[in-house]
């Protein structure tokens, strides 16, 4: 199913900034509110678990996750690693802007994190699209639409 | 990234495999920023804890240890997860102080200086203007760029042991001079009496520009803050904002006037805080269940001149029946604290005092407050009240003499 996707041409194309980590490919989460994994996050089951937090509920595992800011917070540097030695970290993080924390973190744990999109995700991808994130490229190209 | 010869062997493995180790992560991290080169470092601050860094961490700290991994800077430790002394009263899991034993024993093993506190600005280390420094947590970083004028960017655990092991830090973010300069206007018409409207303030801006690079320019006030009032500030901007740098004209080292510390650029916002507006703050606040058992003052950590002026709000009063108060400071304050009388009139009245602890990252919150049954966190520190919410606290910002009425009243108005 994900070599057919990589197959066929992108539906749509963003540019990032900056990027680093692998080419993974997954399940799009779209949030007009900004992360913390620590304000945020129940780092114990990878659910957005701040009451109101406009993803409140939404399990991060496996996910591309499109956030617009970083919030806080010097706890990403381990927390990330944290979740994928608990098998429930995102594929990868998308973010509009970022702090070092966050790329730190990702970096840390080989996680892939990009800074910077052109056009705006909002206008392009949607939650449930199945997305390619390729840093080397510098690209995040929409493969399909979800349900 | 241009390297030195003396890096160039590093990244061979010249000075071992720790260093090799830490040198390649820093290098990726400052290829994304696109850092042109590394700059010496004189000072590291790191946060490591079990509660954040979970057994994958505490793993490859072992592996890092076993690797000789050696701090070639002081490398001193932010707060952590447990004050061992309280940690069976509080309900904390025994396998997870074993662990945090361990990992402290594996940063002193890399000679670290475990003194776990989130004031080192105040208590530890003040480096001096253009001072290249690898801190985290992000109140430290504000400060430090802030009100000394030193240059830090967020470094968050690993990126501050790495910038240790190696003596070096990638250039970018507020290392450079051009992140450094005013990006907005901020006039400050309010009185600013407490510490929480210091607090208050850091919420309006940080909440309106949630970004790294926004660097709010402060004028209007009419008198000399003192430090804890922009440690509040600083650390509220950080929290709400994801901020690293303020300047407050007349006050902070780079900025004499406006212009200076706008370096040339247009503001793209200016914001006036008057009475009015710190009052929407406190009026904002959702009172749930309207219950006031949990009352924190934490986030950052005590300073000795809070404690006395806790001390003197706290003292020949009893906290209230059914409400629990918490302190958090470091070691070294708390000592000075009993010296002078303050600890014993704040925990005469029934206040728990932990050190070497935030409120936030005690190990086992959110069980802890099932446990209790609280509901809302009542706190005089803007920090501590954004950055609680996923243990699922709700949370409620007040002034300091606020937060003690409604701890010894039991009465959240």
């Amino acid at each position: 199913m994900h070599g057919e996707a990589r197959m066929t041409a992108p539906l749509a194309t963003i540019r990032v900034a900056r990027a680093f980590g692998p080419v993974v490919e997954g399940e799009a989460v779209v949030s007009t509110e900004g992360f913390s994994p620590r304000y945020d996050l129940d780092r114990w089951t990878g659910l957005i678990s701040k009451p109101g937090h406009k993803l409140e509920g939404t399990n991060i595992r496996d996910k591309i996750l499109f956030f617009p800011t970083a919030k806080g917070g010097i706890a990403a540097g381990w927390a990330f690693f944290d979740l994928k030695h608990k098998g429930i970290a995102p594929k990868a993080f998308v973010f509009g802007v970022t702090n070092p924390v966050m790329v730190q973190g990702a970096v840390f744990a080989g996680i892939a994190i990009t800074e910077g999109c052109d056009p705006h995700p909002a206008a392009v991808v949607r939650t449930g699209d199945w997305v390619r994130v390729d840093p080397a490229r510098r690209v995040i190209e929409l493969l399909r639409r979800g349900a | 990234m241009r390297l030195t010869s003396e890096e160039e062997a590093m990244l061979a493995g010249g000075r071992g495999e720790a260093v090799r180790d830490a040198l390649r992560y820093q290098l990726a991290v400052g290829e994304f920023f696109g850092a042109e080169r590394f700059v010496p470092i004189t000072n590291a601050h790191m946060m490591g804890d079990i509660e954040v860094m979970g057994d994958g961490g505490l793993a490859w700290l072992k592996a890092t240890g076993a690797k000789r991994a050696h701090a070639c800077v002081p490398l001193t430790t932010n707060a952590r997860c447990f004050d061992f002394e309280h940690a069976a009263r509080l309900g904390q899991d025994a396998g997870e102080v074993a662990k945090e034993r361990e990992l402290i024993g594996c940063l002193r093993g890399m000679d670290a200086l475990t003194t776990d506190t989130c004031i080192n600005y105040q208590t530890l280390y003040q480096p001096h203007l253009g001072e290249h420094v690898a801190w985290g947590d992000t109140g430290t970083v504000i400060y430090a760029n802030s009100v000394f004028g030193a240059r830090s960017n967020f470094e968050s655990g690993p990126a501050a042991l790495a910038a240790a092991v190696t003596g070096r830090t990638p250039e970018y973010g507020f290392h450079l001079d051009r992140h450094r300069k005013g990006t907005l206007v901020v006039r400050l018409e309010a009185p600013l009496d407490d510490l929480a409207d210091w607090g208050a303030v850091g919420k309006i801006v940080g909440e309106k520009h949630q970004n790294y690079y926004a660097v709010p320019v402060f004028t209007g006030l009419r008198r000399t803050p003192i430090a804890d009032e922009l440690k509040h500030l600083g650390a509220a901007l950080a929290s709400y904002g994801s901020m690293g740098m303020f300047h407050m004209v007349g006050v902070t080292p780079e900025a004499p006037t406006v212009e200076a510390a706008l370096g040339g650029n247009r503001p793209v916002d200016e914001i006036v805080i008057d009475a009015a507006a710190l009052e929407r703050v406190y009026a904002g606040y959702d009172l749930a269940d309207r219950s006031a058992t949990l009352v924190v003052f934490s986030g950052p950590q005590l300073s000795l001149f809070e404690m006395k002026a806790l001390a003197e709000a706290f003292g020949g009063r009893k906290v209230h029946a059914g409400t629990q108060v918490f302190v958090t400071t470091s070691n070294g304050v708390k000592s000075a604290a009993r010296n002078l009388g303050y600890l014993q009139a704040i925990e005469g009245a029934g206040v728990t005092v932990l050190e070497g602890v935030c409120f936030y990252i005690l190990q086992n919150l959110t069980q802890m407050r099932v446990a209790n049954g609280w509901t809302n966190m009542i706190s005089n520190s803007a920090k501590i009240v954004n950055i609680i919410g996923a243990h699922r606290f709700n949370t409620i910002l007040r002034r300091t003499r606020d937060c003690v009425e409604i701890a010894c009243t039991g009465k959240l108005a």
